[in-house]
Parts: C-alpha cells; sequence; structure tokens
C-alpha cells in the first residue's frame, strides 16, 4: 500500500490546480506522472509530499491519513528538475544533511553516505562543493540526499530534464536499479512519453489537472482511453482525423476508405475520429491491409535512426514516422502507408470505441 | 598557432587609449605632477620629491579625518548591510506589493546627492526641523549644529536612509534568483527559518553581497557631497571626513603639492582595500 489520494482537489484563488483526482499508488516499481508542462504533476506531487494541503479531499500513506500532517513529520524524499544542493556545502556534507537533521550518529552517517556515493559513483568527489560537479554529478548528489535518508515516499520531479542526453539515458537506466530494493514508494513525474515506457511500471496521464487514465504503462500505451491520453501518450504527436462510417467501410475522404475491422462490425453509423500514431504511417507503397495516402513533404527531420516527416495530405497535416534514414525535400509528393489495423477510433466525445 | 602581426589592429585600439588617456590618465598624471612639486604663481615649478607625502603621511590632520572616515565607514557597513538585507527578507516575493515596495526602495536613490544634505538639514535643525524638534522634545538634547554626537549621528542617519534602499535592492535580485526548489527542498529536510536563511540564503546572495559592499566602502569612503551640506564638516573639524579635508587643503588653503600627494594616497587606498576585500571574497569562487 503506497500514496493514496481520495477525492483530491487544489485550487488557488480562482484557478483549479487539480480537478477532483483518485489516484493510488503502490510500493513496488515505480509509479509515473505523465503529462506537459502545467497539466499538475508538481502540484499533485507536492500534495503527495504535504508541501501543500489540498482544497478538499484526504491523502492516505500507507493505510494512514496523512492530509493535515506537514512535510517535515512525513518520511518524504524530493529530488527536482533543477539541481538543489547546499551551495556552501561538499558533497559529502550535502548527501549528510538529512541525517544530521535527524540526529544521525556521525559514525553512521559516515558509513551510510560512503554506502550511498558508491553506488552512485560520487565517492571520488566527496569533497568538492556542488558547484565543481558537472550537471549529472550534481543531480546524482542530489538523488543520494534522497536515498541516503530512506524516506518511505520518494518524489522525483522531472529529475532528468536538464541533463543532456548521454547522462539523462545513464540514469534513466540506473534509477529504477538504485530504488528497487529501498522499499519506498516511488513517484516519479515527466513530460516524456518515451521516458514513461522505458521506466516501465504504472502510469497516470494527466491533461490540464485531471488524471485520464491510470494502469500499467504499457497498457495505457497500447490502449488509451480517450483522445486525450492518447495525446499524452504519444511523441513525435498521434494523428487524430475525423472519419464517418457508413455501412462496412470507413470514409476519411471520399476517396480513402478501408472496410470496417471485424471487432467494430455492431458500431452504428456515424461520425469518429481515428488516432494514428506516427510510427503506423509509415513512407512507402502501401501492402493490401494498409491504406494508400499521397501527400506533399512539409518538414523533414531525422532523429537517430527515425526519420520524421510532415506530410500534407488533402489539407491536412500527418506525422509519420519511419525506420531509417530517409531523405526528402520540402514539396516532394510521397507514397504513405497508413496501418488501419493499429489506429484507435475515439467518439466525437472522446471516449475510446470498445472494439 | 601563427600570429602574423597585424599592424591595424592599433587602429582599434586608439579610440580607447584616447579616452582613458583624456579621462584617467591624463587627470591622474596632473595630481602625479602637483604631488612632487612646490607649485608657485606663473607655472613656476620646484622639485620636491617625496616631501609632501612625508608631511600628508605625518600629519596630526591626516590621521584624524583618515580615522574619522574609517569609523564612518565602518558603521555604514555595520548598519546597512545587516537591515539591507533585513529589509530584502521581509519583503513581499509576489503579487502586487512588490512593485510598490520595489519603488519605495528606488526612491531615496534617486534623490540628488546636495538634495539629501540640504533636506536632512532642515529636517534636523534643532528649532524648525521635524526631527530636531521631536528628538528635542523627547527631552533629548540634540543639535547636529553643536554636538559632534548629534552630528556624527544625523550624518550616519543621512547615509542609512540614502544608502539602504542598494543593499535592499541588490539583496532582494540576489533572493529573487533562487529558485523555489531550494526552499522547498530545505523544507522536506526540515530545516527552520535561521538554517534557510545561513545555508541557502546567504551563499545564494554571496556575489550580489560583495558587490554591495564594495559599492558601500567606496562610496561613503569617499562620502564628500552630503556632510559637507549637512554640516560642512563641523562642528569644529568632527565630521571633516577625507574627502572634506582634501578640499579644504586644496581649494581653501590652496596647497596643491600637499592635496595631491594626499588625492593619491587616498586614491591608492580605497584601491588596496577593495583589491583586499575582492580577492577574500571571491577566493574559492573560481572554477
Amino acid at each position: 500500500m503506497g500514496i493514496e489520494l481520495k477525492k483530491v482537489t487544489k485550487q488557488v484563488g480562482a484557478e483549479t490546480y487539480i480537478y477532483e483526482t483518485d489516484l493510488s499508488f503502490e510500493k513496488d516499481g515505480f509509479n509515473i506522472l505523465l503529462g506537459t508542462t502545467l497539466s499538475g504533476k508538481t502540484t499533485l506531487m507536492r500534495l503527495m509530499a504535504g508541501l501543500e494541503r489540498p482544497s478538499s479531499g484526504e491523502v492516505w500513506f500507507e493505510g494512514q491519513d496523512v492530509t493535515g500532517i506537514p512535510v517535515q513529520k512525513r518520511s518524504v524524499a524530493m529530488v527536482y528538475q533543477q539541481f538543489i544542493n547546499y551551495p556552501n556545502f561538499n558533497v559529502f556534507e550535502n548527501i549528510a544533511s538529512p541525517l544530521r537533521v535527524s540526529g544521525v550518529s556521525s559514525q553512521e552517517i559516515k558509513q551510510r553516505v560512503g554506502k550511498i556515493s558508491d553506488l552512485l559513483k560520487l565517492t571520488p568527489f566527496l569533497d568538492r562543493s556542488p558547484d565543481e560537479l558537472s550537471g549529472g554529478q550534481q543531480q546524482r548528489t542530489a538523488l543520494a540526499r534522497a536515498l541516503v535518508k530512506n524516506a518511505a515516499l520518494v518524489l522525483l520531479d522531472e529529475p532528468l530534464a536538464n541533463l543532456d542526453y548521454k547522462l539523462r539515458e545513464e540514469l534513466r537506466d540506473e534509477l529504477p536499479k538504485l530504488f528497487q530494493d529501498t522499499g519506498a514508494t516511488v513517484v516519479y513525474a515527466t513530460s516524456e512519453p518515451l521516458e514513461a515506457l522505458m521506466l516501465g511500471g504504472r502510469t497516470a496521464t494527466l491533461h490540464e489537472g485531471r488524471v485520464t487514465q491510470y494502469g500499467p504503462t504499457s497498457q495505457i500505451y497500447r490502449a488509451p482511453n480517450t483522445l486525450v491520453s492518447a495525446q499524452v501518450f504519444s511523441d513525435p504527436p498521434i494523428n487524430t482525423a475525423p472519419v464517418e462510417k457508413k455501412n462496412d467501410t470507413f470514409h476519411l475522404t471520399d476517396l480513402i476508405n478501408w472496410s470496417v475491422p471485424v471487432e467494430y462490425a455492431n458500431l452504428s453509423d456515424g461520425q469518429y475520429v481515428i488516432g494514428v500514431r506516427p510510427h503506423h504511417l509509415t513512407v512507402g507503397t502501401a501492402t493490401e491491409d494498409m491504406v494508400r495516402l499521397n501527400g506533399t513533404v512539409q518538414i523533414a527531420e531525422i532523429s537517430g535512426s527515425e526519420s520524421i516527416i510532415h506530410f500534407n495530405v488533402e489539407g491536412h497535416t500527418w506525422v509519420s514516422e519511419s525506420h531509417g534514414v530517409h531523405q526528402f525535400k520540402v514539396g516532394d509528393s510521397v507514397e504513405l502507408s497508413l496501418d488501419v489495423s493499429r489506429c484507435f477510433y475515439f467518439h466525437q466525445s472522446g471516449e475510446l470505441v470498445a472494439g | 598557432m601563427n600570429k602574423t602581426p597585424n599592424p591595424k589592429a592599433w587602429l582599434f585600439v586608439i579610440p580607447v587609449v584616447v579616452l582613458v588617456a583624456f579621462n584617467a590618465l591624463i587627470p591622474l598624471m596632473t595630481v602625479v605632477n602637483y604631488s612632487v612639486q612646490e607649485t608657485f604663481g606663473d607655472n613656476v615649478f620646484f622639485w620636491e620629491g617625496m616631501k609632501w607625502f612625508e608631511e600628508v603621511l605625518r600629519s596630526e590632520r591626516f590621521h584624524e579625518s583618515f580615522l574619522r572616515q574609517i569609523a564612518f565607514t565602518g558603521m555604514i557597513l555595520v548598519i546597512e548591510i545587516p537591515l539591507g538585507i533585513a529589509i530584502a527578507l521581509a519583503m513581499p516575493r509576489k503579487g502586487p506589493w512588490v512593485s510598490v515596495c520595489l519603488v519605495l526602495m528606488a526612491l531615496p536613490l534617486l534623490i540628488p546627492w546636495n538634495v539629501v544634505g540640504a533636506m536632512w538639514n532642515i529636517f534636523a535643525l534643532p528649532d524648525i526641523g521635524l526631527l530636531g524638534r521631536m528628538i528635542n522634545g523627547l527631552g533629548i538634547d540634540y543639535n547636529f549644529t553643536q554636538q559632534p554626537v548629534s552630528a556624527w549621528s544625523t550624518t550616519v542617519l543621512m547615509d542609512v536612509w540614502h544608502w539602504t534602499s542598494l543593499v535592499v535592492l541588490l539583496s532582494y535580485a540576489g533572493l529573487s534568483a533562487i529558485p523555489d526548489a531550494y526552499y522547498q527542498a530545505a523544507k522536506i529536510d526540515g530545516a527552520n527559518a535561521w538554517a534557510v536563511f545561513r545555508f541557502i540564503q546567504l551563499p545564494k546572495m554571496k556575489r550580489v553581497l560583495t558587490i554591495a559592499i564594495l559599492l558601500r566602502f567606496m562610496d561613503s569612503f569617499m562620502i564628500y557631497t552630503e556632510p559637507f551640506v549637512l554640516t560642512g564638516g563641523g562642528p569644529g573639524n568632527t565630521t571633516t571626513f577625507l574627502s572634506i579635508d582634501l578640499v579644504k587643503i586644496a581649494l581653501g588653503q590652496f596647497d596643491l603639492g600637499p592635496a595631491a600627494a594626499m588625492s593619491l594616497i587616498y586614491f591608492l587606498i580605497v584601491l588596496l582595500v577593495s583589491w583586499i576585500f575582492y580577492t577574500l571574497m571571491m577566493r574559492g569562487e573560481e572554477n
């Protein structure tokens, strides 16, 4: 039993930061809050930490109501996007600071800090001050501070966002291992869908102060229950377009249509919205079970081994992600294949069509 | 790397050289010129070597104004720096009151120095000034034109009123630059207000405070206009600070040699103290 939010809301002045939210995070594995900037990730974390009081509702931790209990009296550690360390303490003292506050003996401090700094590869830098460290090392120090405390609740608020690519990958691999055996409930906020997928665990997608979906990360990715959840959990952004169901065909336009898959056979005729992840729209000739689109290139960018290309198809922009490096010039006409068997159908209200 | 000499490069340097020559080097050299010679009318000069420097350094009068100056600057720093930090800490961080506070703080800085002196002169007059009447009304015998203690406290109070704002604004800027996450982290660690100040705010304000102390040191060490208007250096010589004394020697007595020697000594003291202070404060800031 980890942390539970029961009908929690947060209002500041006339503005609602968090609409009524029920959420229960488990002890094992990572709990991920996925959402764009200003979606309410940080506010939720502050509510969980006890840095802020909910406007209504209750916060429960390990089976106890902790709603009014201030953060100092809880066992909480937090790591931020900015590298937060005490500026005039060296690395050792920084890591030791939470232990000093709670009055741990200096012998035990030495032993615990030593163990953690070994784990985080900080041992050679213990005498340095934070501003003599690289960004990665500064964040490791902040992580060490969170770890050494043995807090029951660890909140990681986009801890990798300010690191460069290599360091981010490295730390992302280490993070789940670091917290694996601590017995802590770990909540991790990120704005990057890929990061959520790599960390696994469970994900809650957040949009404008509401949790739109919560469950095992891969399940949410595979079966978003609303258009909004799908949009939050897609990078590059998911393509959406209105389609019309007429009898046994879906029509994107008059000419572009495909037969309704068996699982949607009972669906009533009318307007729907399809969601197509960019990697289900690829460059190249369509095979039999795919739908062919003709488009002109608007933007072409290459990200590693993937080519991300924005196309204009009859006045509508689509983003495709194809494997391999494809060189296109703006204005080229290209044939695309749309994998309709992998796309999502949503009602116009945004709900996923049960299929 | 091979460097090819390029005589044209001098063309880029010349404007700066000319500017610096006219605004610093030539005036400074004029002073050096006076300081080593006896000057008579009709541009007649006699070489005197180090005589004026020795005379100034040995003179009782210089020692007294120097000590007065040290005492004044010391008091200014001891009062204005902590007071400035305290006010900055008490100011709101956000909301409509921020701009109100900032404007109120900036006001004294906008007033010309001689006006400040004149204002305080009238404000503190024991017979018609608001402050003077009030203090006397409280039963304290106060007259800054006649009593050294009153003159000193008025001068110090005036400078505190005029310049604490500068320290406040600099400290406030330093405080505003601290990300909110630091305070949260401290809260989670269970740090109290004093610990937050000691371990987060003060270290984070170190740079701006260095600037504040340096500026307040230099300004108060060279103070002239305000005490000149307020007390004219009196009563007697009790508020005759270095620059007031210097002007008396140079323009009152027209002793150009000793005045020039004193200017150079004065200049070197300011330079030396600033350099020592800056080096000490910035030690360990390398990397």
